[in-house]
């Protein structure tokens, strides 16, 4: 079985990974990072979302193998003591309920922020078209992302 | 208590850190040492007799640990998975039950029918030996679609099911509605199909069991919104486990609307493995798994027809429904038709005499059961249209027709002649709230700006009724359900005075560890940060229904006030020990018990410890600690209602509709947490508008595959499908629950697919079109545009 080897929230990692696995199943399994999910099998909804050098990524549509000697970023790489202000505001305006699709939810808000620091509603439910959400109606993930928007343009990061 | 954090106050959710950093345990989440992977072999026929099994070659593979079959868990006296409510035909006779095994033994009922389990020592492992099992099927006609399985010569799901029928119901007064429509001045008519829908909550279900062979004790992890509801069917009706060894644990949960309710043959397909082996056994479904698996919603095909007076006043109703059940009877599966439905058609209204039958029909096809709304939504639907349709036949403006037959609000309790009695409810004031939000008097100005640009605008309204709070068990039990559906909740008050809160209710999104902490917080008069929430785990809650019915805070809030009440009741005794004061005189408030009128007081936290310190406590009179159990059964269901007027604008060159403005004006009693509130009606509205627009699971009538099988089949509602939603709450208080709460869960999902759909209909009218299907989809408007286009120009 192959070795790979990445940065996974700043630390360099090693494992065996059988050809076919998928990036998130090595995340899953071999590294036990649970906070970035499964939710289908068509790369459609989303929950897999992390950041691969610096973009997102459905880590569920690209091998482990094809992460050789990347720096991969999950939700749980994201929080340094206290939350992302896209994790903060989250929280604030109630962005989500059952809590499964929001790790991919919020990687990719902040990617888009990244591209496009003053998201207007339109730009937001354009961006999330890949990122299905069963609970919230999307309403207050918008209000979420937009007023995260706002505080990582105002913050530090 | 402060304001910020007691009832009514939008407190930031306790649950959300976890979330937010990927440290929620959801069941994939969980791997217990040695543990072994399932995968499910599935049938790929809709209908087939299987004639040989052959697992010789995958039993070789690598990594193989054991493949079983149905006969295997015959073999172990395996029982079938039960179903909860037994419906009776109008003769008296109860409904046709066939067996519903968890691995099939000689025949496949649908495609996703459980033909065999390979456990392995890796998943892929499994997947492989599943793929190298050889099964030979004698391929048999597939009866798929709900009207036509009930015709003549259609392929029979079941022998014992004559016409694939499973029950011939009814409720109401058949001679008093016959009555009122021959007199009737106009009888409108309307045929609608409830399309059918798949749940998708976005966690795949998932089961990990595990054996302990030194203990004889089972422990169950499983995407369960009523972990002890499971334990329930699956320990004393499938596995004959006694409830003592068997430990059902739902942890994070993400997401149910109704499909995680049930009790499902991977449960006890993994459980039973787990105990054969001596190993931990995990499943997981993959997304296209989950689409031939999960139990289904909606699938009614309905004939109605509502009798007026020359005023528009309504005289009568009477409705005529098949209901599509699946190939096996899930959980609640029949009372969704039934009880869950037919008793809603008066809806807001004072109809007199109603009177419903109800079909379910067998069909080859995954079991259908309660989605978010189940039962409500289809009667709402139904009602909605049919107003509508009426009001245009007889040219009576279709608020003003509302308005003639609203419930008046001096009316209450008012009895229905569909069985329930509804305790409170204001249908005038969520009617006005909402056409003055929506700006229903300014919309022709909005329709003819639209029509300049030229695009088609509409819009559409539904005022309509719920009945949830699920259930008074004397009421359900006279109905067939064979459990009672009252709710526990435990309080634990620990020596330091913080609080364990242990309910039967479960939490998949709702945010019970919040709300039910502010109720707690708010009662004792204590930081929220003091107080957690304890669901999921059948090893550390007395006992649960669980969480549908929108009834986790109308039945096990209300435990948790019962409970709650008998803590300050024994708080007060000691308190009035430490003050040497009469127990009458002590008076709790802000967290400290007082003698009135003085100023000597203890506070709360003093009596905790005194509790269990009781070096100074009243010995002879109460026992020391403070722990109180309580049970709560609901005297009545409880009755949100509201208005929802939707706006949509058509694109008459491609039929794309889209949702301009929704406003929803909903009664829901008394709010614990508006915040949450707000997002449980968003959400219900996402799926509501989704029924209406984009989803439907679509069956080959023929093969009985499923045409939608996945995301890039199956719609659902993105982003870019929805609007911001203007919603508001105008409340009035259930009567008969401590709390005066009615429930939120389901009341979007049920008032907004009308809404929808009269607003599309609204938009349509002035091209001629009169009718549309759910969910209106580009190509269905499109060619109902042509179509009505091509028969103008004929005339």
């Amino acid at each position: 079985m192959p070795t790979v080897t990445m940065t996974v929230n700043g630390r360099q990692v090693s494992g065996e990974a059988e050809p076919r696995t998928l990036l998130v199943q090595f995340l899953r399994d071999t590294l036990g990072l649970t906070g970035t999910h499964i939710g289908c099998d068509t790369s459609q909804c989303g929950t897999c979302v992390v950041h691969l050098d610096g973009l997102s990524v459905k880590s569920c549509t690209m091998l482990a193998v094809q992460a050789e000697g990347a720096s991969v970023t999950t939700i749980e790489g994201l929080a340094n003591g206290e939350l992302h202000p896209m994790q903060a505001a989250f929280r604030e305006h109630h962005g989500l309920q059952c809590g499964f699709c929001t790790p991919g939810m919020v990687m990719s808000a902040i990617d888009l922020v990244n591209h496009n620091p003053s998201p207007s509603e339109h730009d937001i439910r354009e961006w999330l078209d890949g990122n299905i959400c069963r609970c919230t109606g999307y309403h207050n993930i918008v209000k979420a992302i937009k007023a995260g928007a706002a505080a990582m343009a105002g913050g530090k990061r | 208590m402060t304001v910020q954090q007691g009832i009514g106050a939008p407190v930031r959710r306790k649950e959300d850190r976890r979330y937010l950093t990927g440290r929620g345990t959801y069941t994939d989440d969980i791997s217990r040492p040695g543990q072994l992977h399932a995968v499910i072999l599935r049938s790929p026929h809709a209908h087939a007799r299987i004639l040989k099994i052959d697992t010789a070659d995958a039993a070789r593979m690598p990594g193989v640990a054991a493949i079983f079959t149905g006969p295997d868990m015959a073999k172990d006296n395996v029982g079938g998975i039960p179903c909860g409510w037994l419906i009776k035909n109008k003769d008296d006779s109860p409904m046709v039950e066939p067996p519903h095994p968890a691995l099939v033994v000689d025949r496949v009922r649908h495609v996703g029918d459980q033909v065999a389990v390979v456990i392995a020592e890796a998943r892929n492992q499994a997947r492989d030996a599943a793929e190298a099992i050889q099964v030979d099927y004698d391929v048999l006609p597939a009866a798929v679609d709900t009207a036509g399985a009930t015709k003549s010569g259609a392929p029979q799901v079941w022998e014992q099911a004559k016409s694939n029928i499973c029950f011939d119901w009814h409720l109401g007064d058949k001679a008093a509605v016959e009555a009122a429509f021959a007199k009737a001045h106009h009888v409108t008519k309307i045929d609608l199909v409830n399309n059918r829908l798949i749940p998708n909550a976005m966690e795949p279900r998932a089961v990990v069991a595990e054996y302990d062979r030194a203990t004889g004790d089972y422990t169950v992890f499983t995407t369960s919104q009523n972990p002890h509801l499971i334990r329930l069917l699956m320990g004393a009706f499938v596995l004959h486990i006694p409830e003592h060894k068997l430990r059902v644990v739902a942890p994070d949960v993400g997401g149910g609307f109704g499909s995680k309710i049930y009790h499902y043959a991977e449960e006890a397909i993994v459980t039973w493995a787990a105990g054969k082996l001596g190993r931990p056994v995990k499943w997981t479904a993959e997304r296209s798994e989950a689409f031939m698996s999960d139990a289904h919603g909606r699938d009614h095909v309905t004939h109605a027809e509502l009798a007026m007076d020359q005023n528009g006043k309504f005289l009568a109703l009477r409705v005529s429904t098949l209901a599509n059940v699946g190939a096996y009877l899930s959980t609640f599966s029949t009372c969704v038709p039934t009880y869950l439905h037919a008793t809603l058609l008066a809806g807001v209204y004072t109809t007199p005499a109603i009177y419903a039958e109800v079909k379910a029909v067998f069909t080859n096809t995954v079991p259908v059961d309660a989605y978010r709304g189940a039962g409500r939504p289809e009667a709402t639907y139904l009602l909605e249209r049919l107003v509508d349709k009426a009001a245009r036949e007889m040219k009576i403006d279709r608020v003003e027709l509302r308005r003639r037959n609203l419930i008046p609000r001096d009316a209450f309790p008012y009895q229905t002649p569909v069985a329930l009695k509804y305790d409170s409810g204001d249908y005038q004031s969520t009617l006005d709230i909402a056409l003055k939000t929506a700006d229903w008097a300014g919309f022709e100005k909005r329709r003819a700006e639209a029509k300049a640009r030229g695009r088609l605008r509409g819009i559409g309204i539904s005022t309509y009724i719920e009945a949830c709070g699920i259930a008074p068990s004397a009421v359900v039990g006279s109905l067939g359900a064979r459990a009672g559906l009252y709710e526990s909740a435990a309080i634990r008050v620990h020596p330091t005075g913080s609080v364990s809160v242990m309910t039967g209710t479960h939490s998949h999104g709702q945010g019970h560890e919040t709300t039910f902490a502010q109720i707690v917080a708010d009662t004792l008069g204590m930081p929220i940060e003091n107080v957690e929430v304890v669901h999921g785990d059948s090893a550390k809650i007395p006992f649960g229904m669980g969480t549908y019915g929108s009834r986790s805070l109308a039945v096990g809030g209300s435990a948790i006030v019962k409970a709650l009440d008998k803590i300050v009741k024994k708080s007060k005794r000691i308190a009035a020990h430490l003050l040497e004061a009469s127990e009458a005189d002590i008076e709790f408030k802000n967290g400290a018990f007082t003698v009135a009128g003085t100023d000597r007081s203890v506070p709360f936290g003093q009596v905790a410890l005194t509790a269990y310190v009781p070096h100074n406590y009243p010995i002879t009179e109460l026992e020391p600690g403070l722990e109180e159990t309580a049970f709560y059964d609901p005297l009545n269901f409880t009755y949100p209602g509201g208005c929802h007027i939707c706006e949509v604008e058509v694109d008459p060159d491609t039929g794309v509709v889209e949702v301009k403005k929704f406003t929803a004006v909903d009664d829901i009693g008394r709010v614990i947490n508006p915040m949450i509130v707000e997002g449980q009606v968003h959400g219900g509205l996402a799926q509501g508008i989704g029924q209406a627009l984009y989803e439907s699971c679509v069956y080959d009538k023929e093969s009985g595959q499923i045409l939608t099988g996945s995301y890039n089949d199956y719609t659902m509602p993105r982003a870019d499908h929805l609007p911001s939603f203007d919603v508001a709450t105008h409340n009035t208080m259930c009567t008969h629950n401590p709390l005066g709460s009615k429930g939120v869960g389901e009341v979007g999902a049920i008032g907004s697919p009308p809404a929808v759909i009269n607003a599309v209909l609204d938009a349509l009218g002035p091209v001629g079109v009169q009718d549309i299907e759910m969910p209106a989809t580009p190509q269905r408007v499109w060619r109902a545009i042509q179509s009505a286009g091509a028969a103008r120009a004929a005339e």
